[in-house]
């Protein structure tokens, strides 16, 4: 049965390649087009409040985390329905990351940190749907989620430690002559870091959509010879998805980890 | 030609991503050997072995991102 | 088709080239994304916190409530098993210590019967006993004495016989030193 359908979906593909072949063979590659930010309802300019694809895409994710977490746990069974277990897992997976990583003292924060994965989990899921626009593949979505884990953990910081918080710069551990360069090193590092979180999570979900596009503009140009380039669409697709998540799991574990120096600063 | 030198850069830029996914590569082979030794221990390690990974895939991607700048915004 | 590939490419990297670039670097759509990922964020973080975590919380713990109870139930059944053994254990080892003492008692008593038994015997024999060695007694002494008599008479037949003169006084006394010895 499985040999079959693989079969009649080459055949299909080859067909499909003889007929759709573009009248101007040839690349065609424009990886970058699909995350041009455009006004939903016609026009040019771009102010702060016009609905664009940006505001679709992000609507849709809302309307998906609703439709998780809140349609599906609306039975509030004792045994769950499908959609109620995955609301179940997704809860009992950051709680526990959140418990194990940042400590107990930091499931105040649980609200917050899950509400960072939902968004950054559904949003690259949604951007794998063909034909859609990815919203944390823009710099300026996920530099606002980095800096907002930025100003938490730093505002944190000083509030629960005062002035003992400096302490995170100054290795305790370390030689006293090595400890002022350890010190400047550790301060780089701390003001590098909301640029790694935003850039990881942007840079990863924009290759792998460019790469996604580079691939499709090889089938183009390659007329009946398309087949090769759609399996290796689907071979990156497949990568694609098991880096939308790891990519949400490690923008919220950094999360989880740069919380724990503000709660627990000891070096 | 200052385009050209554009792509060339670019070029050498996207080298980087390889070499980070050298890295990435050590993390988790090291995490592969680390884990066999020791299985027992493994499996409360994998938070550790993912953000190894984010770290060295990072500069990957600052590589890549260089090489973007080269190639649409110089 | 290699040179026409060539070409269009070439093309093609023009016009990326000639294009806007990324789009992630238009900076005249920053404010506007920016605005409604706080609007998302926001509205995300609203539903999140007052309805659908605490919910599932509520759910989680309901389930776990209702899976302590089912285990505090089945402990207490298991108890209730416990308790019901040790009754009947307890009952068990009653009835046979009260076997036990039963069959003591009726062994004490058999054997004191038998003790009796044995004892009255015992009298018997020995007052049979008794009895026979005093006659056995009887007998030895009137034997010894039947003993001196034939012996003197049948010394002094002897003697008689002999020729000698029947000295009864000698000839008792012979008879006396003789059985004596």
């Amino acid at each position: 049965m499985g040999k079959l359908f693989f079969y009649v979906a080459l055949a299909l593909v080859l067909v499909s390649g003889l007929v759709f072949a573009p009248e101007h063979a040839g690349l065609a590659i424009h990886p970058m087009d699909q995350f041009t930010v455009k006004p939903l309802f016609g026009g040019d300019h771009i102010a702060w409040y016009t609905p664009t694809n940006v505001t679709l895409w992000m609507l849709f994710a809302v309307v998906a985390i609703i439709g998780l977490l809140v349609l599906g746990s609306s039975n509030r069974g004792i045994v769950p329905s499908r959609a109620q277990s995955v609301a179940e897992l997704a809860y009992g997976f950051i709680y526990k990351m959140v418990e194990d990583v940042t400590g107990k003292d930091a499931v105040k924060f649980f609200p917050y940190i899950m509400t960072l994965f939902m968004f950054i989990v559904t949003a690259n899921f949604l951007g794998l749907i063909p034909m859609s626009f990815t919203t944390t593949s823009h710099f300026a979505v996920t530099a606002i989620l980095a800096m907002l884990v930025f100003v938490t953990v730093t505002i944190t910081g000083f509030v629960l430690h005062g002035a003992k918080f400096l302490g995170l710069f100054w290795v305790s551990s370390a030689p006293l002559a090595l400890r002022p360069i350890l010190a400047i090193i550790e301060l780089i590092s701390y003001f590098v870091r909301p640029v790694s979180h935003c850039i990881r999570l942007a840079g990863n979900v924009m290759a792998g959509h460019a790469v996604l596009k580079v691939f499709a503009g090889f089938a183009g140009a390659l007329g009946a010879g398309a087949f090769l380039p759609i399996f290796a669409i689907t071979a990156v697709y497949a990568l694609e998805v098991l880096v939308a998540f790891i990519q949400a799991y490690v923008f919220t574990i950094l999360t989880c980890v740069y919380l724990k120096d503000a709660l627990h600063p000891s070096h | 030609m200052e385009g050209d030198l554009a792509y060339i850069g670019a070029g050498l830029a996207g080298m980087g991503t390889g070499i980070a996914a050298l890295g990435v590569g050590n993390v988790a082979a090291n995490f592969l050997a680390g884990a066999l030794r020791n299985p027992s221990a493994a499996a409360s390690q994998t938070a550790t072995l993912f953000i190894g990974i984010a770290f060295a895939e990072a500069l990957g991607i600052f590589s890549f991102l260089v090489a973007l700048l080269l190639m649409f915004a110089v | 088709m290699a040179s026409n590939t060539h070409d269009a490419g070439h093309g093609a990297a023009e016009a990326a080239h000639g294009s806007s670039g990324m789009p992630q670097l238009d900076f005249s759509t920053y404010g506007n994304q920016i605005f409604w990922l706080l609007v998302t964020l926001v509205v995300i973080y609203l539903i999140l916190s007052r309805v659908a975590l605490p919910r599932i919380a509520a759910i989680l713990n309901e389930r776990q409530g209702t899976i302590t109870n089912d285990l505090a139930a089945a402990e207490d059944l298991k108890a209730k098993a416990v308790e019901a053994e040790n009754a009947y254990n307890k009952a068990l080892a009653d009835a046979r210590a009260e076997a036990q003492r039963i069959a003591a008692e009726t062994r004490a008593e058999i054997q004191a019967e038998v003790d009796e038994a044995i004892a009255k015997a015992d009298e018997e024999i020995s007052a049979k006993a008794a009895e026979s060695e005093k006659a056995i007694a009887e007998i030895r002494a009137t034997a010894l004495e039947s003993v001196k008599v034939v012996a003197t008479d049948t010394a002094s037949a002897l003697v008689t016989a002999l020729g000698g003169k029947d000295d009864a006084d000698a000839v008792a006394a012979a008879v006396a030193k003789r059985t004596e010895g």
